[in-house]
């Protein structure tokens, strides 16, 4: 036997010893007891063993037994369901108790209990007390009907409690309204696409009236609620933004932060001119500095915050810098987020003050807070061109304290100086070299040899300094081998003469006798190009150096639009969607700004735009006005048929002559400008032509060359509207050019000759680069295929919808008139691929409210096939980036007239649907873009 | 919602736990117990922790943390906020909170926190009305519940809970009717080693102590409001009125609170009220490091300086300290190299001052950081940012209660660097 059977009679004893208390007949003995059970509970120990016995107390009008039993039952009925269903009965008579208190501590208790058969008995008391008299029960049980949908959903639903809860929310007492908002929001929150907060301006104007009658925690509820409301013009969200602003003076810092994340949501709609919008921004900055003042944990949470806030609208916060110097007994995370923002809020205008404080900072104790503090002054010379000369002074500074970590750290970030402003501050090399055998550190060993490398013509004793790092290199780590490999090739090609041995001491070494297959297959490039041809060498290695961007931290931003909606929650303080981390996945809706919509509708909005025709499947004829034109003119073209592509111009000119005046009235002061010949391919308009635009169909079909997607004929021209002419047709662009291929088909009785074409004025100066070539007579159910040459300098005029295109056709017979649209890809010019930095710089700088976001359903391509599809279309890749399982791929695309489109495509691999956020100077393009973007990937 | 909380004392056992939905094993806090280990100091375990299942948001309180245990996505300002107003209620309820005073009345605490929350919901949080429902133990009523077998659980409803003034309970009767306030404001600052001020600001807070009968409906304005442009309220207070008037018109709750606190920013100039005068010196080759410091007042609008305390963290590398001060008491504590001087009242006459020298590790090279000085002091009958009340009246009862406006400056965070 071993001593453990003391420790289980000693536990027995005790159990045994509350069992007859618990049942002993006085009143006062039993409380005794069941409050030592309660005691044992909370310090985690068992005592389940005695269920029965309390559940006995529990019959009894002394409300503190009484409560005090429910406490143990909330505990432990899981674990004996059977000996639970004992006390429903107790239940269900307190539920009709006169007094409010109990009938609410009831129902309250009820749904505690997380035990199946006990929530069938829940049921009716719980109908009854939702609809009780007295507010304080109503309140209660609200909540219920959250706690009952998490054990049985299914039984909540069917019970129609839901539709009671919603009911609740129009109820005349304001505590009840914020009881119901809450758990309508927790059970939502778990059934994301139920929509049970059906939010119209009726129940908003509820919630607005009761968020300033209910308490803190209530207004907490209603106010998160209100930011999922999208208002359905800058008016309304005015009026909300004006009842809200009230609670940014709440002593609660939560609902503050909520009122903050509703102001910020709502903000988005209102117009910048506004003076309500400028008002609004000045009231939202004394709060937050307020958080500030509060414990340190809520000024974490508050920072995080902030940091997204001060992004998204910097100009809230421009003017309190200094609310974010640290103090030195500030927490460690409040320090380090005081700092980011520090940097984030750094311009020419305080930027002394941030230097000085960040070099007070850098001779503090705590090691993680000095290397950031220094890394910052780095940030700040790279942020705020005009202080780098005065932040590479500081950092010298710093550098003679000669604190190890400090010099290390300065060291990294002066090289970013240098990558940042070349050839401005290498004076101070002479001083970095002093301090080279301090380094320690890979990172900072690293940094010190690409300085003395890039820089090696102006040290003279840079392969002495490379030298003494050579010696230990197999005790280097990777990094500082690589920068040594590449820093000694520098100075070999800056210095050949006195070098030569050096460079082949670290390529042997390299290539030779290291077992890292990045540093040997370096070494033998370096090597083979040395060898081979050292002024390509030369070239490559000493090439001009991309600059660093500017901030490489800031959240990107599409991110940073979600996680504004998200401010005050979990995700703010992650930087992070909910959808990264939230538990088991439960389908989060992704939540985004509202677009900026004012009184008048506009077709920004995402839910309108997928609503437009696809193009050139619909052509839009215009009979009625075109045969009555046609009639009135009694034209006569001159054969076009011999007159090669040389003279096309005189041929234009003619045709101008003979459909000008006339066409005057449909498309406006004809002012045809004649395409440069040299566009053409002259082949395009010889006889062949329509063998070739064959072939071509089939190339394009396959997809080689650059051939863009090309859409089926359609029919454009039905014969019966044109005197049984019929055309049919569609647009390409091959290599460069565009072309509109027509399919014109005879179905009249009589033959068909001296065609002609001409086109209105559109959006992109579209216009005929070669006269419509028909060479014999088309004679009866005879088809003819020819490819007709576009240009896009003709004249301009913006049409609605943007890519409608007018044409007028001539035959012996009738002019007629038509009009079609063409898919906007055509105009996608091949060197449409921007440079990354462009890319960013322009995204950033393009203006939120021209962007515009779209959904292509159905279309299950990998990031990859549809890089490649629309690669052929020319729209080209210029980034791709993994986030939490999305390929987010980031394109640009040029059209001819010159204006550039950047997009935003997010492709889930196993989800048929993707969405596409387009940023252009010109956003009325956006939608025939993306237009353009759904035929190309469906096809 | 708020799922569960464990109370962690600081050699991090779990004295407490309560749950407010299914019980969440204690093993949990691990992941706690990590991160604890990691932060050098108590003060510096992150507030927010994420494990596997569940997020665990803490403050840390009269050294005691308190960690809230949650599942889904919560506004985590929501829970810490309600963990504070827990202490608070704590405080409130037995004087102290500490882990043996918690222990000593578990029962009562426990049934605290229920009425707290309900499903992780908070239920009733203003003292006023839990007070109603659970009464706070006294020496009589414990003896009175021994001997007549009443309970300390109140069997009505709180009456004020949903009233239009949810804060106030009815019935409220005095006999002497009296309602104080105190306008008590803190300084932030850091000075730097020039003694020029980096950032000042003030933290200001109006407490009140109000014991008066029935439904008073009580005002009070300020002779310079426009001071306050950066204010959060108590409930009670009626933000329109405030808006459009600028005058403090509220139904007060019964007894202690907070009826507004502001902020007054750099924007303003702030009086600095004292100054630090300091050398404190380290050489290079020598053990010795010379140390001085003077307090003396500055802008005081002729106010004395009252306790007034200087405490700095020296480097590591200073062994002892042998100084003299011109009054007060000082200590030095090798260990953990905290100087503190309790100085007591500034005579402007006779400025205080200590003096001394400090013994440094031989051969060490100076020490890289300054030490930073910390200072503490009051001044009586001062709001520093100049603050006054008007007048305050009472409407809705006929009484003639006793009024008193109290003002006091402090020093928060207040920092010299040298």
């Amino acid at each position: 036997m071993t001593d453990s059977k003391y420790f289980t009679t000693t536990k027995k004893g005790e159990i045994f010893e509350l069992k007859a208390e618990l049942n002993s007949d006085k009143k006062e003995k039993k409380k005794e007891a069941v409050k030592k059970v309660i005691a044992s509970m909370t310090v985690g120990k068992d005592v389940s063993a005695l269920f029965p016995d309390v559940v006995n107390c529990m019959q009894t009008d002394n409300l503190e037994l009484k409560k005090l039993v429910y406490l143990y039952l909330m505990n432990y009925a899981k674990s004996q369901p059977d000996m639970a269903i004992m006390a429903v009965n107790t239940f269900v008579k307190d539920c009709e108790d006169p007094n409010p208190l109990i009938r609410a501590l009831a129902v309250r208790t009820m749904g505690c209990i997380r035990v199946d058969k006990i929530t069938e008995y829940l049921c009716e008391p719980l109908r009854k007390c939702l609809k009780d008299e007295d507010p304080y029960v109503r309140k209660t049980a609200a909540v219920c009907v959250a706690k009952l949908h998490d054990i049985n959903a299914q039984l909540v639903e069917d019970q129609g409690f839901l539709d009671t809860l919603k009911d609740l929310i129009s109820d005349s007492n304001p505590m009840v309204v914020a009881n119901a908002v809450a758990a309508l929001s927790e059970i939502a929150e778990s059934h994301p696409s139920s929509n049970l907060l059906d939010l119209n301006p009726q129940s908003i104007n509820k919630l607005l009236t009761a968020l300033n009658e209910c308490t803190e925690w209530g207004q907490i509820f209603i106010l998160d609620c209100l930011a999922n409301y999208t208002p359905k013009d800058d008016r309304e969200a005015q009026s909300i933004c004006e009842r809200v602003t009230p609670r940014l003076s709440h002593a609660n810092s939560a609902v503050v932060l909520s009122a903050v994340k509703v102001l910020m949501k709502f903000m988005e709609m209102l117009s910048k001119d506004l003076d309500y919008y400028g008002t609004l921004l000045k009231k939202l900055a004394p709060p937050l500095v307020t958080l500030l003042s509060a414990e340190p944990e809520l000024q974490y949470v508050a920072l995080r915050n902030i940091n997204l806030i001060v992004q998204k609208r910097p100009e809230i916060l421009k003017h309190e810098m200094k609310v974010f110097f640290v103090k030195y007994n500030d927490p460690i995370y409040v320090k380090l987020e005081k700092l980011d923002i520090m940097i984030r809020l750094a311009s020419q205008a305080n930027i002394a003050q941030v230097l000085a404080e960040l070099k007070e900072y850098a001779t503090e104790v705590d090691v993680d807070f000095v290397r950031k503090a220094v890394r910052a002054i780095g940030r700040c010379a790279i942020k705020v061109e005009q202080s780098a000369e005065r932040c590479v002074s500081t950092l010298l500074d710093l550098i003679q304290t000669k604190v190890n970590y400090v010099v290390q750290e300065a060291i990294v970030v002066i090289k970013d100086i240098f990558r940042k402003y070349p050839n401005k501050y290498e004076s101070v090399i002479a001083t970095l070299c002093e301090n080279l055998d301090s380094l320690d550190e890979p990172e900072a060993r690293a940094a010190m040899i690409w300085i003395v490398g890039e820089y090696a013509e102006r040290i003279d004793n840079a392969d002495e300094l490379l030298e003494s790092f050579l010696e230990g290199f197999h005790d280097e780590s990777t990094q500082v081998q690589l920068q040594l490999l590449t820093g000694i090739v520098k100075l070999f090609l800056k210095k050949p003469t006195e070098t030569q041995e050096l460079v082949q001491q670290v390529l042997s070494l390299a290539t030779q006798d290291s077992d890292n297959p990045d540093l040997r297959d370096r070494g033998y490039i370096y090597w083979r190009l040395l060898s081979t041809d050292p002024v390509a060498a030369k070239e490559v290695v000493l090439a001009e150096k991309p600059l660093i961007s500017e901030e490489t931290d800031l959240i990107e931003p599409t991110l940073l639009d979600e996680l504004i909606c998200y401010i005050g929650t979990l995700a703010s303080v992650y930087h992070k969607p909910p959808s990264a981390f939230v538990e088991g996945g439960r389908g989060v809706v992704h939540k985004s700004l509202p677009p900026r919509t004012a009184s008048s509708e506009s077709a920004e909005s995402p839910e309108t735009a997928p609503a437009g025709a696809p193009p050139g499947e619909q052509p839009d004829v215009i009979p009625a006005q075109g045969d009555l034109l046609g009639d009135l003119l009694n034209l006569d073209l001159g054969p076009p048929v011999s007159s090669p592509p040389l003279t096309t111009s005189s041929v234009q000119m003619g045709a101008v002559d003979l459909l000008g005046g006339g066409l005057d009235s449909l498309i406006g002061g004809t002012n045809f400008v004649a395409p440069p010949t040299a566009a053409v391919p002259a082949s395009l308009g010889a006889p062949i032509g329509s063998g070739l635009s064959d072939l071509f169909d089939l190339t394009s079909g396959v997809g080689t060359l650059s051939g863009s997607y090309v859409a089926p004929k359609a029919v454009w021209l039905p014969a019966m509207k044109a005197k049984g002419l019929e055309i049919s047709g569609t647009f390409t662009r091959q290599v460069g050019s565009i072309s509109m291929d027509l399919q014109l088909t005879n179905k009249a009785l009589q033959v068909m000759t001296d065609f002609a074409i001409q086109f209105n004025r559109n959006s992109f100066g579209l216009a005929p680069a070669a006269p419509l070539q028909v060479h014999a007579p088309l004679s009866p159910n005879q088809t003819v295929e020819i490819s007709l040459p576009l240009s896009t300098v003709g004249s301009v005029m913006k049409m609605e919808p943007l890519n409608n295109l007018q044409v007028a056709v001539k035959n012996n017979i009738d002019v007629f008139y038509f009009s079609t649209l063409y898919p906007l890809h055509i105009l996608f010019v091949e060197d449409g691929k921007m440079d990354r930095q462009m890319f960013l710089a322009t995204w950033k700088d393009i203006p939120n409210e021209n962007e515009a976001q779209f959904q292509i359903r159905d279309c299950p391509l990998n990031a990859e096939a549809a890089t490649s599809k629309l690669q052929s279309s020319n729209i080209f890749t210029v980034a791709k980036r993994n986030v939490e399982g999305q390929d987010m791929l980031y394109q640009s695309l040029k059209l001819t007239n010159g204006i550039w489109v950047l997009a935003e495509l997010r492709v889930q691999p196993g989800n048929p649907s993707c969405t596409l956020s387009l940023k252009c100077r010109a956003p009325e393009v956006s939608q025939h873009v993306y237009q353009a973007y759904e035929t190309i990937l469906k096809n | 919602m708020i799922h569960s909380l464990f109370l962690i004392n600081s050699s991090g056992d779990i004295f407490l736990e309560k749950h407010w939905k299914s019980v969440v094993s204690r093993s949990v806090c691990d992941y706690f117990f990590e991160a604890q280990e990691r932060a050098t100091e108590a003060e510096n375990v992150p507030p927010v922790i994420p494990t596997p299942h569940h997020y665990l948001l803490s403050v840390y309180r009269h050294k005691i943390f308190f960690v809230a245990v949650i599942q889904t996505e919560v506004p985590p300002l929501f829970v810490i906020e309600f963990l504070h107003r827990v202490v608070d209620t704590f405080q409130d309820y037995f004087g102290v909170c500490s882990e043996p005073v918690i222990k000593d009345n578990v029962v009562v605490v426990y049934e605290v926190l229920e009425e707290m929350l309900d499903n992780g919901f908070p239920l009733a949080t203003e003292s006023n009305i839990l007070k109603e429902l659970i009464k706070p133990p006294t020496i009589l009523r414990t003896v009175v519940n021994t001997i007549t077998g009443s309970t300390n659980v109140g069997d009505q409803l709180p009456t004020g809970q949903l009233s239009v003034v949810p804060w106030r309970r009815t019935g409220v009767k005095y006999t002497n009717n009296e309602a104080y306030f105190d306008v008590i404001e803190e300084i932030d600052a850091i000075i730097d080693k020039s003694g020029s001020t980096i950032t000042a600001e003030i933290q200001g807070v109006i407490d009140a102590c109000v014991k008066l009968t029935g439904m008073p409906d009580l005002t009070l304005s300020f002779m310079n409001p426009r001071l306050l442009d950066d204010v959060s309220f108590h409930p009670c207070v009626r933000f329109k009125r405030w808006e459009s008037e600028r005058i403090l018109s509220f139904i007060p709750p019964d007894g202690n609170f907070r009826l507004l606190s502001y902020h007054v920013s750099a924007q303003n100039l702030v009086a600095i009220p004292v100054y630090v005068k300091h050398n404190i010196s380290f050489r290079d080759s020598s053990s010795l490091g010379r140390f001085e410091i003077t307090v003396g007042p500055k802008q005081t609008m002729g106010k004395t300086i009252e306790g007034v305390t200087v405490t700095s963290q020296m480097p590591r590398g200073v062994l002892n300290m042998s100084l003299t001060p011109s009054q007060g008491t000082h200590t030095f504590d090798p260990v953990t190299k905290m100087l503190s001087w309790d100085v007591g009242k500034i005579n402007p006459q006779k400025p205080p001052n200590l003096k001394g020298t400090m013994s440094l590790q031989a051969g060490a090279s100076k020490p890289d950081e300054n030490p930073t000085i910390n200072l503490q002091f009051k001044i009586q009958q001062l709001a520093i940012s100049g603050l006054k009340v008007n007048r305050l009246d009472m409407y809705g009862e006929k009484y003639k209660p006793f009024k008193g406006i109290k003002y006091m400056t402090k020093a928060g965070k207040f920092q010299v660097r040298t």
